[in-house]
């Protein structure tokens, strides 16, 4: 598959230079990029998902140690994985209805009430079937067969063999086809989250709100935009963000649009913010632990909001919530950027070299692209979903993806 | 105040009689001033003989510790009291952190710690002192018939405690506690006596109540009325003179010096300033109080302003509606305009005019740097001031200076440490003896100006240095925000110590000033990080001090300063990180305040629609043409107390709660600089 290689490569070079970055255009591009890879994967006839699962988690490792603050990739890689489990167990299902296999199946919805034998604990997780805790016997054999992981029993695995061999012309072609379209309405979903998000606005701003918010994000301009279309009318303070000043941009936008607008400096927040209501901010990613990976400024004004009890939201669409627990998000989920953004090289180059007198330069320049944003600081999420507690997250997290596919890693070759 | 705790100090006559000494009232100019920096003090001037202040307490045998903390007014919840005294056989000494060689370096008599503490005895054991019945100081119910005297002249106030009750309680303890004198709880029956009073405290100046004074007997009023214990006649004479006597140590030489066995000579003093004229008249105390600050949505009242102004701004467009009562005028327009009036302008002094100009232009910036400037000018102007025919010296040179005054303040709003030297200047001017000549006043107000300068910025700033670098520890890092003179000092001198410790410069736009402080430091070879304020709490971790600069301390606290400063004190309060703000004690004020709106300064807002070095973002370029935006660019921020670990000021250290206490001392000060 060289025409995959190439893509792929492509994209990495592009994570690694920064040259896509966001994580709107990151989500989508990378799923974009999955797309064709299970398009052009080929497919054996046993074990198709487990195939093109390990296709994609060749493919998904790359990417994601390509920008490891890009978190967005390592979300839809992990959501395309998870998309394949699902289409692969529905399959499954609807192969074993059709087929009406007799007491051996005891793994789906549809067969539960014809076999009350299974424990009430058994369906309801595979009910779920999204909250799925990898089960002993997975994590000890190393699951030979992940198109088994989802399902509960070793028995399961069992039918999902013989349903395989009964039919598995007709579902090679259509578990591919099927997931294709999984991940179309994927990309779908990514492009259209922010209409999402800002159908709620009026749900949350009222008239004559004073709204506080840090830099731009694009969720952030079409949520209060959305409110001005409602006729709401209401003033904005954008801080402006530095070092990107990205306030600017949406400072002129919402004046475009007809908003009450104040641009402030960052500075200013503290002072300004016992008179906002409300603060409204994007976000880079959304840990599981409720925790958000920020622009840069986010923590101060989520600090500054706790303080005034002024309630901190925060948008986020559904592909930036990342299944993972931070661990140190401050240095280890952070970046840092050119000093050339803060000084200008050429009053202080003297100083940064490291060619200087003693060895090592005077002056270091910070210049950090994140904050860390803990839940505490958090009053609220809006996803596309709906409104959610930080502490939900972890919950909301496992309705996109599967716990088997946290560490996106190749499977070593014997386990195929 | 604790309403509970009323009727104990009503119930029980019996007072336990505390002292508190305050030696070394200041008699003289010659020896008012900032404190020496090389002169600490010593240890002995602790003894009511010694020079500086050492309020010297009996404490009770027990509870002494119970009965500080309880026994502060609630207004004034956190001062330190407790660390400070500890009980020891006859002479004592200061300890902990609030000493007096910290609170007072050197031995200035300028420091009058008028902190009267007094405990009460009830039934042979000590009972916490009541706010509520306590009439501060030195007034006496004389119906009541508890507390009748207490003796400004020292020594024990021997008519309300039995000396039985000294002699059982022999622990002294000196303690040079900042408590003003209104805060001194007199239970019904406390007194304070101040010993050692200097008879040079008999001068002209005795005239003058300070409004620490006056306040403080609006205190003392208050809490007699709070007492609502029958003795409902409060002689506000009585209260007055006898308050006066406590604060103003200089106000009455008949008090001097006294053996501790005074009682007649406390009834005659008493008498003697029921009669006596130096109590402020009612109308006086009421002009003391802080004027309103001009409000620019009142429109009549900027009409008239606008009338007067030499300087002719035209008012910003597109203002931000929370800022209305602020001035804020289009930057640029004017400077051309009165540069070419430079030479018509009759009133104004051209010293004057070009500091203001340079205030305008924004040449000058800084709180210590403009009131230099001012000063300066207003010394030149005085140099060739003459009296015109038919005027007083006094009148019109006040008059004078009050039309310099709004001149700046049309340049630049004032700031509080400008205005403070000017309510320095305007009170030396309305002080100066009628009978000396012109030329003679004029020297005065122009070494008084120079002694000003010297000791209450530039000796303070020394002091301060030598305060803060005591803070410093090898291997710390420390962070700073903006670019204060005081902080730089402080860090500059610490590496010529020797100190190793790395200098994390946290800058803001517009003015992005710690650029130019991260220049000078790095040319000083200091290691530093620079980064701008959204990433503070990226670079919070690492930092183990934080330093800033304060533009003013208000009195519940607040420090106001360089818009910014609160987020980096916020977020290193989240981080546990200790902030030290460094402030000259001239640029305290009693004004108190909450937020950053109600009182700030609108800067020119175009700067901020502009990136220096950044010309790919110039999206609003344009912006006054869209009436729905407006660029706000404030000038400072108010940091609320609980953010600041640590107030360094020429006093000494001292956390915030204690400013209003300094405040008060201060103002007094300004009497006898």
């Amino acid at each position: 598959m060289p025409d995959t290689h190439t893509l792929v490569n492509e994209f990495v070079i592009k994570l690694k230079k920064r040259k896509i970055e966001g994580s709107q255009a990151t989500a989508r591009q990378t799923a974009e990029l999955l797309r064709s890879v299970i398009s052009q994967q080929r497919i054996p006839y046993t074990n198709q998902a487990g195939a093109l699962i390990d296709a994609i988690n060749a493919v998904g490792e790359q990417l994601i140690s390509a920008n490891h603050v890009e978190l967005a990739v390592g979300n839809i890689v992990r959501r395309v994985l998870h998309i394949i489990r699902e289409e692969d167990l529905s399959l499954a299902t609807a192969a074993i209805a059709g087929l009406n296999l007799s007491g051996v199946s005891d793994d789906e919805d549809d067969d539960e009430r014809d076999h009350p034998v299974l424990s009430a604990a058994a369906v309801a997780a595979a009910a779920r079937s999204t909250l799925r805790p990898p089960s002993l016997q997975t994590l000890l054999e190393d699951m030979p067969d992940p198109a088994a992981v989802p399902q509960t029993s070793s028995s399961g695995g069992d039918s999902d063999g013989k349903s395989k061999s009964a039919d598995k012309s007709s579902r090679s072609r259509k578990l591919k086809h099927d997931v294709i379209e999984a991940v179309n309405e994927l990309i779908q979903d990514i492009a259209t989250c922010h209409e999402q998000i800002a159908e709620q606005a009026v749900e949350h701003i009222h008239q004559n709100e004073v709204i506080l918010t840090l830099g731009s994000s694009k969720t952030v301009m079409e949520f209060l935009c959305a409110a001005k279309e409602k006729k709401r009318s209401f003033r904005v303070f954008v801080a402006e963000g530095a070092p990107r000043y990205q306030g600017h941009v949406l400072a002129k936008e919402l004046v475009a649009r007809g908003l009450q607008t104040t641009l402030i400096t960052d500075s200013a927040v503290f002072a300004m913010i016992s008179r906002v209501n409300m603060v409204i901010v994007g976000a880079h990613a959304v840990m599981a632990n409720g925790g958000v990976i920020a622009p840069v400024g986010l923590n101060m004004v989520a600090l500054a909001a706790q303080r005034h009890a002024v309630p901190f939201v925060v948008l986020a669409g559904s592909h930036k919530l990342c299944p993972l627990y931070p661990h140190n998000p401050e240095v280890l989920l952070n970046e840092l950027r050119s000093p050339s953004e803060l000084l200008d090289f050429g009053e202080f180059s003297d100083c940064m070299d490291f060619g200087s007198a003693t060895g090592s330069p005077l002056l270091h320049v910070v210049n950090p692209t994140f904050d860390y944003v803990p839940p505490k600081l958090v009053s609220l999420f809006i996803t596309d979903t709906g409104g959610h507690n930080p502490s939900y997250m972890y919950r909301l997290i496992a309705d996109y993806y599967s716990a088997d596919d946290l560490v996106v890693q190749r499977r070593p070759a014997s386990g195929n | 105040m604790d309403p509970r705790r009323a009727p104990r100090s009503v119930i029980d006559p019996k007072v336990r009689q505390v002292g508190f000494f305050t030696p070394g009232a200041p008699p003289d100019r010659a020896q008012s001033g900032p404190p020496e920096p090389s002169s600490s003090p010593p240890v002995s001037n602790m003894s009511p003989s010694g020079n500086s202040l050492s309020p010297v307490m009996i404490p009770p045998p027990r509870h002494a510790s119970d009965s500080f903390v309880t026994s502060r007014p609630g207004h004034y919840p956190a001062i330190p009291l407790s660390p400070l005294r500890r009980p020891s056989g006859g002479e004592s000494i200061p300890v902990g952190s609030y000493n007096a060689s910290e609170f007072f370096p050197g031995t200035s008599p300028t420091t009058v710690a008028s902190s009267y503490v007094s405990n009460k005895m009830v039934d042979g054991e000590f009972s916490e002192d009541v706010m509520p019945s306590s009439s501060p100081g030195w007034l006496r119910r004389s119906d009541s018939g508890r507390i009748v005297s207490s003796f400004p002249g020292g020594g024990f106030d021997l008519t309300a405690v039995k000396p039985s009750n000294f002699a059982a309680s022999p622990l002294t303890t000196v303690s040079v506690v900042n408590m003003p004198p209104g805060l001194s709880e007199k239970a019904g029956g406390a007194s304070v006596e101040l010993q050692n009073e200097r008879p040079a405290s008999s001068k002209p100046l005795k005239q003058k109540t300070s409004k620490a004074e006056r306040r403080a007997l609006q205190e003392s009023q208050r809490a007699a009325k709070a007492a609502a214990n029958g003795t409902a006649e409060v002689n506000k004479a009585t209260a007055a003179a006898a308050f006066g006597a406590v604060t103003s140590v200089n106000a009455k030489p008949a008090k001097s010096v006294k053996p501790p066995s005074q009682k007649k000579e406390t009834a005659s003093v008493v008498a003697s300033e029921k009669k006596g004229g130096d109590r402020p008249p009612e109308k006086d105390r009421k002009k003391e109080v802080p004027h309103p600050r001009m409000q620019f949505d009142d429109k009549s009242r900027v009409e008239k302003a606008k009338r007067r102004a030499v300087v002719k701004q035209t008012e910003a467009r597109n203002r931000v509606e929370l800022f209305r009562h602020l001035p804020q005028y289009e930057h640029g327009t004017q400077l051309p305009d009165l540069e070419s009036k430079f030479f018509q302008l009759d009133p104004m002094h051209p010293a004057v005019y070009k500091v203001g100009l340079q205030y305008l232009a924004g040449d000058i910036s800084g709180g210590n740097a403009r009131c230099i400037a001012m000063l300066q000018a207003f010394q030149e102007a005085i140099k060739d001031y003459s009296t015109p025919p038919e005027k007083a010296l006094v009148r019109d040179l006040t008059a004078r200076i009050s039309s310099f005054v709004s001149f700046f303040s049309e340049c630049r709003p004032l700031s509080i440490s400008m205005g403070n030297a000017i309510r320095f200047l305007k009170s030396r001017i309305a002080k100066l003896p009628l009978t000396l000549s012109e030329s003679e006043a004029k020297g005065i107000l122009q070494s008084d100006i120079d002694r000003f300068i010297s000791e209450k910025i530039i000796l303070a700033d020394k002091v301060i240095v030598r305060h803060a670098v005591t803070k410093i520890r090898d291997g710390d890092v420390l962070l700073t925000y903006g670019s204060s003179s005081a902080v730089e000092m402080i860090l500059v001198h610490a590496h010529e110590l020797g100190k190793q410790f790395r200098v994390v410069i946290v800058d803001s736009r517009p003015k992005l000033e710690g650029q130019l402080l991260l220049r000078r430091l790095v040319g000083k070879g200091i290691s530093c990080s620079y980064t701008h304020i959204n990433a503070v709490s990226y670079i919070m971790h690492e930092v183990t001090r934080v330093f800033l600069g304060a533009s003013s301390v208000l009195s519940n606290g607040t420090v106001y300063s360089r818009v910014g400063t609160a987020c980096v004190a916020m977020v290193a309060h989240a981080f546990r990180v200790p902030v030290l703000v460094c402030c000259e004690a001239y640029k305290f004020h009693e004004r108190v305040q909450l937020d950053s709106i109600c009182s700030n300064e609108l800067g020119d807002p175009n700067v901020i629609s502009k990136i220096r070095g950044r010309k790919d973002i110039n999206y609003l370029d344009d912006w006054a043409n869209s009436e729905n935006l407006q660029l706000l660019n404030l000038i400072y921020d108010a940091t609320p107390s609980d953010y600041v670990s640590m107030i360094i000021t020429d006093y000494g250290m001292v956390p915030p709660t204690s400013v209003p206490v300094i405040v008060r001392e201060y103002r007094r000060e300004h009497l006898w600089i």
